[in-house]
């Protein structure tokens, strides 16, 4: 049984302008010791959707559908039950990590207290757990840093003891919301080094929330395509990026310049991502297909298995893809020294 | 050889820094943002620009522009220094110089309209211009960058970030400069959104023989758009060399590294052998390493890196460091087991 | 590129201003409308009053003087709506008065507050340095003197007089106004925007009046309307201690000092009538203001 099962989820917002249709009958599982994926561009829904999962939704927000974990039905749960499951099963961090630091706590504090509060911990112990998890994030002398301030980190070391202080109830499952896009390339490649092992060191399940596919390329096993709140495409990482499926898989592909390849022009979209407080009456992706056809702006196509793994929600016949799809194998970015 | 349309030769940018608790009569303390920077610029080329935060792209940027006050020299085609000069002498030079910024929002006024967010720089220094003609003329500027004409009384903020962003390359274009500084115009957008931006900004250039300085913190943006590509790391400048060369054979092993830090978006990729991992942050500014700056985190420093401070040497590719070339394997291995120590 | 621009139509699209989007969002606020309606009530009283009042301001009804408490008393038939005050004078049109000198006295406080503290705040935050430091601590000096002392100092010097009141107001009025104007400048100066204008060469005071001040008025129009009720309450203290306004003019302090002297003589309608239009004011100010913070902050969507 999967770990986390979401069932037709729908977030709206209500806003001024009208209801804004964040998220659209989401279905997605994700099994236990799993790191998924879930790639989208700004207004995707993707962050929203992880907010609803963890009962953080904005005050005008309001989720419908269903959400379970280890069995458990968590969506619009009461916040008792919430507040102790966000504590000790899933775990989050964001972009910021001053969102989720006290600025006027010491880091050794803010460890300690959600150990004794969650584990019953004695100070010394939480104290000393809180030591070992610093230094499983690998925070060079994590014993004298450990009585910091949060704003005596620098960023990457910040995102490191975010890292920690998510980890520190051993969670069966992670969410990171764009965990490195504030960063610099050279420090995201670290945190990612990082999250990727550490996933795999605590056998956690990881839902990687980022707009870079690059990333997920790196970390996840399975990727999940996000555009006008709805999934797009899902399936395992490789035949996904090497074979996708939908047009907008494919030119997101294609529109990443990439240092191992001499394109002239880049391959953009055209046209600008959907009004979700006016989501179209077919495919939100429709205007900027190159694939459209008749029906697509009237009817809007449903998330389908055409494979064992695989899903996709378009109209436009697999083969198309097939023929268009270039080999990936002879993109990969070769080491300096053998060109 | 035809003159460069700018010579940067020795550009400082100090900022002086007042504790706050200190006492007004304790010393400043200087932060050396831009330390030493000489490069050329010929028409109608594309300068990369690449760095992590805190490298000193941006204030180079603002120093050329007249924004931060620099020391050194940055000789103009016509062979006046543009950083002697008087804010008034200034002035003549300041259409032919433009600057797209960042944030495509927070670089628009959210009080204009989009038509006089881009005829403000033709009011400035067109004063003569007829309402009438200062009005068809944005509007042909926001035809040539993709906007619709008819838009002209709306306001920033119903536009996406991708068009925000077309409304400052419009402004910038306005006044016809020879060269545009682009401070990392598509590092807030979207991927697709990117991508169209970027072209739009190459054909521009094309069509209209701009000269560009494009600054990045990716270099595979950097990439695309740039004939020559320029690393700097803590204000100094690393490599500069042709954008093919820096990037088929980078010779400084930050450049590699920053290069193999990059995702790949290809599962199949294995970082083992390539990813040349750094270790530990940015030095402070305040305080940066004696002799090379980026000893402190080069898997490849030695003793003469901490004494002596590496030149830039060499013709075309030109490199900072004593021991240029590209890393082995055994070296990023060496780098990688050191990090899991 | 090319498929866009042949799609253009020839008309152009009107743009949705961001005082448009806060106007909708006024208009909604229930709490600023009913505000809005008092204060439109309050001013139509003030214009208009006159023409419904029988007596004017300055009469003396002999019937009635003498014994006020007695025949003083509102009525509809001797066209004493509000009754009369202590002299037999008509109150209504005494508080028709007191309601024009008053607004007025909060709307010149205001304006004064407005005009001098944005241009003083904005300039001093903008150019920085030196000759902020030197703005800032003219406006940190005259803060710390007792102004309420000196006001009464002036109109006991000078004389009594609506311009030297005017004059004392708005001497102190601008100076909160300046600091909280520079404040958010410091925040305004640093955004891309007036970098971007910077970079092209507009002038500074160009920069000051296009970029700067148009993104204030949010701020200043919040807090000017709380400055009106608060210039008409110092107005009102100043009258209440007989230093204001002089005879025959009035306002309200002056109105609210005469009602609350005669109290004890049962004429309380003297205090009530100039007391109701006083609060009414107040309340709808402080609604508006609210309405308009509420209005005018983009976080609040």
């Amino acid at each position: 049984m999967a770990l986390l099962e979401i069932k037709n989820l729908n977030v709206r917002f209500k806003t001024n302008d009208g209801a804004v249709h964040a998220v659209n009958n989401v279905d997605l599982s994700v099994d236990a010791g799993e790191p998924l994926g879930i790639v989208g561009e700004s207004g995707s829904g993707k962050s929203q959707l992880s907010f609803a999962i963890m009962g953080l939704l904005a005050q005008n927000g309001q989720a419908t559908g269903s959400v379970t974990f280890d069995g458990q039905e968590i969506l619009n749960a009461p916040p008792k039950v919430l507040n102790r499951i966000r504590a000790e099963k899933i775990a989050m961090i964001f972009q910021d990590p001053m969102t989720s630091l006290n600025p006027y706590m010491r880091v050794s504090d803010q460890m300690a207290e959600v150990l004794t509060l969650h584990k019953g911990l004695s100070r010394r112990d939480a104290l000393a757990e809180s030591v070992a998890m610093l230094d499983a994030v690998k925070i060079p002398d994590a014993k004298g840093r450990v009585r910091l301030y949060p704003h005596e980190f620098s960023g990457g070391m910040r995102q490191r003891v975010m890292i920690a202080m998510a980890l520190l109830c051993r969670p069966k499952l992670l969410i990171a919301d764009e965990p490195t896009t504030a960063l610099d390339v050279t420090v995201q490649a670290q945190i990612m080094t990082l999250l990727a092992d550490l996933q795999r060191e605590f056998g956690m399940a990881m839902i990687l929330i980022t707009h870079d596919l690059g990333v997920v390329a790196g970390a996840c096993e399975r990727v999940a395509v996000m555009y006008g709140g709805r999934i797009r495409e899902l399936g395992p990482v490789g035949p996904l990026f090497r074979e996708p499926a939908h047009p907008y898989t494919q030119g997101l592909l294609a529109a990443i310049p990439r240092v191992d390849q001499n394109d002239d022009e880049l391959a953009a979209i055209p046209g600008s991502p959907p009004n979700m407080s006016h989501p179209p009456p077919g495919c939100a992706f429709e205007p900027r297909c190159t694939y459209r056809r008749d029906g697509c702006a009237q009817q809007r196509p449903a998330l389908e298995y055409f494979t064992a793994d695989r899903a996709r929600a378009c109209f436009a016949p697999l083969r198309m893809f097939r023929q268009a799809a270039k080999p990936l194998c002879c993109q990969i970015l070769m080491p300096p020294q053998k060109r | 050889m035809t003159r460069p349309l700018l010579d940067v030769r020795d550009l400082h940018v100090i900022f002086r820094i007042h504790s706050q608790a200190a006492m007004p009569w304790t010393k400043p303390r200087s932060l050396y943002a831009v330390n030493g920077v000489n490069f050329t610029l010929n028409q109608g080329e594309t300068l990369g620009i690449v760095g992590e935060s805190g490298s000193g792209k941006s204030t180079l940027a603002r120093a050329l522009i007249g924004l931060a006050d620099a020391t050194g020299k940055a000789e103009w085609i016509d062979g006046k220094d543009l950083i002697a000069m008087s804010p008034r002498q200034m002035m003549k030079y300041r259409s032919d110089i433009q600057m797209v910024f960042q944030d495509p929002l927070a670089s628009l006024n959210p009080r204009m309209t989009v038509g006089q967010i881009i005829a403000e720089p033709l009011i400035t220094h067109r004063p003569g211009l007829r309402k009438a003609e200062v009005k068809e003329r944005v509007k042909a500027m926001m035809e040539k960058v993709g906007l619709l004409p008819n838009q002209i009384n709306r306001y920033p903020h119903e536009f996406s970030g991708g068009q925000c962003q077309r409304i400052g390359i419009a402004r910038a274009l306005i006044v016809e400069p020879k060269l545009i500084i682009c401070d990392e115009p598509v590092s807030a957008l979207d991927v697709s959104i990117q991508a169209q931006v970027i072209n739009l900004l190459i054909r521009l250039q094309r069509e209209l023989g701009l000269s560009l300085i494009f600054i990045a913190h990716d270099l595979s943006v950097v990439k695309h758009i740039s004939d020559r590509v320029m690393v700097l790391y803590l204000g100094k400048v690393m490599e500069i060399a042709s954008s093919t060369d820096l990037y088929s054979a980078p010779q400084h092993p930050y450049t590699q590294a920053l290069l193999s830090a990059v995702p790949v978006p290809d599962p199949d990729f294995d970082p083992t052998n390539t990813v040349v991992p750094l270790h530990g942050e940015l030095p402070s500014p305040f305080n940066p390493p004696s002799g090379c700056v980026f000893r402190t985190r080069c898997p490849r420093a030695q003793a003469r890196c901490a004494s002596e401070v590496p030149l830039l040497l060499g013709n075309d590719q030109q490199v900072a460091c004593h021991f240029p070339g590209p890393l082995t394997a055994a070296e990023i291995a060496r780098a990688r087991q050191s990090e899991v120590a | 590129m090319q498929s866009l621009a042949s799609t253009m139509v020839e008309h152009e699209v009107k743009g949705r201003s961001p005082w448009a989007d806060a106007r909708k969002r006024f208009v909604r606020n229930k709490a600023a409308m009913f505000g809005l309606c008092i204060l439109i009530f309050v001013v139509l009283f003030a214009i208009f009053g006159n023409w419904i009042a029988v007596w004017s301001n300055e009469e003396l009804d002999f019937n009635v003087m003498g014994q006020v408490a007695t025949m003083g008393q509102p009525s509809i038939e001797n066209g004493h709506y509000f009754g009369t005050d202590d002299l037999g004078r008509d109150l209504f049109s005494r508080t028709v008065q007191g309601t024009q000198i008053s607004l007025m006295v909060g709307v010149v406080g205001a304006a004064i507050a407005v005009i001098a503290g944005t241009l003083y705040g904005a300039t001093a935050g903008y150019i920085g340095g030196r000759t902020d430091q030197l703005m800032m601590r003219a406006v940190d000096i005259l803060m710390s003197i007792p102004y309420m002392f000196v006001l009464i100092l002036l109109l006991v010097m000078f004389g009594r007089s609506i311009a030297m009141l005017f004059l004392g107001i708005g001497l102190i009025s601008w100076l909160d106004m300046s600091r909280i104007v520079r404040g958010q400048t410091l925040s305004l100066k640093n955004r891309e925007f007036i970098e971007a204008a910077r970079a092209t060469g507009v002038s500074t005071w160009k920069i000051i009046i296009r970029h700067i001040v148009p993104n204030l008025l949010g701020v200043v129009a919040v807090y000017a309307t709380l400055l009106v009720p608060l210039m008409i309450l110092t107005e009102s203290f100043i009258s209440f201690l007989g230093l204001g306004v002089q005879e025959p003019l009035t306002s309200w302090g002056a109105l609210i000092s005469e009602g609350s002297k005669t109290m004890a003589y049962g004429t309380l309608w003297q205090l009530a009538f100039p007391l109701f239009f006083f609060v009414i004011t107040l309340f709808g100010f402080f609604f508006v203001g609210d309405g308009l913070r509420d209005a005018l902050d983009p976080k609040e969507r």
